[in-house]
């Protein structure tokens, strides 16, 4: 961790997670949870379902605050100035989020005005935002005429109008076919290294980690391995990413106390 | 927990805008009114477009009012009560109660069904926006209103050519009186209209706060026929709308209080005597009342850190995976 704060001293990270808890009620669903999204980099949030995904994005999105630790975005604490911090975001949802009665354009410049832009500024950066993600040419049509992969690139281009530094993405690829995860997986990346922008990708399919990627696995609310893909194997001392991934969880789950000793 | 340095930059297209030069500027009131005006367009928009919904927002008053009212005509003698100077129609009557009827079906579909349909994600998406969180809801809540002023005056429309219609004397804006009146006229029914709009406003803002509160409140309504059953009709049904009040206390007294301390009856009421052009007072202050409170009470549930959202199962809180 000691490299990744020295780094966040001279340009501030994407976004960085420090220390963060959350708990419902009783349920601790974030446990002391601490990550980083270098500017530029495809960092994947791997974790099964329940494993706290949702809850970290709320937090970073501000649906609710965190109430103990940090979350940073370039530099902007969420909590503390969360008009510069959410200016810098931007996100797409697990669930779908565009109006279906309403056109490509139309869902595009609404996002727009949420950010304060003006219709005319509103309308150029949407042509160009569905341009990026190829599908400049059925601005006019209703979003129910798309597949589902279509779907999730206009949510892509949306969250690009306001030219974020972050991008969030909740399990995108969900219920979408090989070829709509293809595209959709490869847009997000050509973002990364086109326009110098941070990802934070939560997924629970380990086929969609590229060998240069960077990984947080996320498992019961804490993080069990944040690093390069070739050190998760190593860590786990397995030689297949999915392996290594389902070892490093089930020997979480078996072994709880023992690791948590060793974390301290 | 194990960490190892990840390597940070991939480098970049030289084409492609760097970050540095991302301009992030802080809102002005011009931003704060794209944000405003994109909100009230899209609720606007989203509504032209659903066809069903505007037809069965227009359809659901008007059977009210030619089937109801009609029937109940013969049924129901409305005395003379203030606005009224004169005996009236059963449907002429009823129509404010209508016109409040169209309100809160309008602010209860726009609002409560975030609780469980897709607009979950649209007020998730509306959230994430940098704006104030107070400024975005009472955006949205007007937004509401906006699309309840189309149904309401598409409704007034066709009453009018029913011959429901406010009927009293001219409104005058000038100087002078009778033949030496200098300024400007409006006739009825347009005056009615007009000073209908500001009441219409305020009491579709207020129903709307209610809704967004129990929005956040509420865990689960299975589908919008719940709210139907415990909101709607409850509601409407124990006011003024149908209904005058001393009518009601002379069957039951309780129900009479009931529907006094109804915060839709004072919604009607200031309907009814706007539409008249004459401010009830205590309609007026129960409504304006009743609005600060429960936009109060909205704006503290959707808030971040003290809000009622982050508690489990609130609308898209609590742990999905």
């Amino acid at each position: 961790m000691d490299a990744t704060l020295k780094q966040t001293t001279a340009a501030p990270d994407a976004l960085t997670v420090r220390d963060v808890s959350h708990r419902f009620g009783d349920f601790l669903a974030l446990d002391d949870v601490s990550l980083s999204v270098p500017s530029g980099s495809f960092t994947v949030l791997l974790g099964l379902n329940g494993a706290g995904k949702s809850t970290l994005f709320s937090l970073i999105t501000r649906l609710y605050d965190n109430t103990s630790g940090t979350i940073a975005i370039l530099g902007h604490d969420v909590r503390r100035q969360p008009t510069s911090a959410l200016q810098r975001l931007g996100v797409v949802f697990q669930a779908r989020t565009l109006d279906a009665d309403l056109s490509l354009r139309q869902n595009l410049t609404y996002h727009a005005s949420l950010h304060g832009l003006g219709p005319r500024e509103a309308k150029r950066r949407a042509d160009a935002a569905l341009d990026l993600v190829g599908l400049a040419k059925r601005a006019g049509e209703k979003v129910r005429n798309l597949s589902g992969g279509q779907a999730r690139r206009v949510e892509i281009a949306r969250c690009m109008m306001h030219r974020p530094a972050l991008l969030l993405l909740d399990e995108p690829t969900v219920g979408l076919d090989i070829g709509s995860r293809e595209s959709v997986i490869s847009i997000v990346r050509e973002l990364v290294s086109k326009h110098d922008i941070g990802v934070l990708w939560a997924t629970h399919l380990i086929d969609e980690i590229d060998e240069t990627d960077a990984v947080a696995v996320l498992h019961k609310g804490k993080v069990l391995y944040t690093g390069t893909v070739p050190g998760l194997r190593q860590h786990a001392g397995i030689d297949d990413v999915s392996d290594a991934f389902r070892a490093l969880t089930e020997d979480q789950g078996r072994s709880k106390s023992k690791k948590t000793t060793e974390a301290a | 927990m194990s960490v190892e340095t990840v390597p940070g930059h991939i480098t970049g297209d030289p084409g492609a805008q760097p970050l540095a030069s991302r301009q992030y500027e802080r809102h002005g009131l011009r931003a704060y009114f794209n944000c405003f005006s994109g909100i009230v367009w899209r609720e606007v928009l989203r509504f032209l477009h659903q066809r069903e919904r505007f037809l069965s927002a227009l359809v659901r008053p008007l059977v009210w009012l030619f089937i109801f009212a009609a029937g109940f005509r013969q049924v129901l003698g409305i005395s003379i009560i203030p606005p009224y100077e004169t005996y009236v129609l059963y449907e002429t009557y009823v129509t404010p109660g209508l016109l409040g009827m169209i309100l809160l079906f309008n602010a209860m579909q726009s609002s409560l069904s975030m609780v469980y349909d897709r607009e979950t994600g649209a007020m998730r998406t509306l959230l994430v926006s940098p704006f104030p969180r107070w400024f975005l809801l009472s955006s949205k809540l007007l937004g509401g209103v906006a699309v309840a002023l189309l149904q309401v005056y598409a409704f007034l429309l066709i009453a009018y050519f029913w011959e429901i219609e406010p009927d009293w004397p001219a409104w005058q804006i000038g100087v002078g009186e009778d033949e030496g009146f200098f300024g400007i006229s409006i006739p009825p029914p347009f005056n009615g209209y007009i000073t209908v709009f500001p009441a219409i406003v305020m009491s579709g803002l207020m129903l709307g706060a209610l809704a967004l509160f129990m929005s956040s409140v509420i865990k689960q309504l299975e589908n919008f026929a719940g709210v139907m059953n415990f909101v709607i009709f409850p509601m409407f049904f124990a006011s003024s709308a149908l209904y005058p009040l001393w009518k009601i206390r002379e069957s039951s007294p309780l129900l009479h209080d009931i529907c006094w301390f109804n915060p839709f009856t004072h919604a009607v009421e200031l309907i009814r005597f706007a539409f008249y052009g004459q401010l009830n007072l205590l309609a007026f202050s129960v409504v304006l009342g009743c609005l600060v409170f429960f936009l109060g009470a909205a704006i503290y549930a959707y808030n971040p850190s003290k809000g009622l959202i982050g508690r489990r199962g609130g609308p898209g809180g609590g742990p999905k995976g």
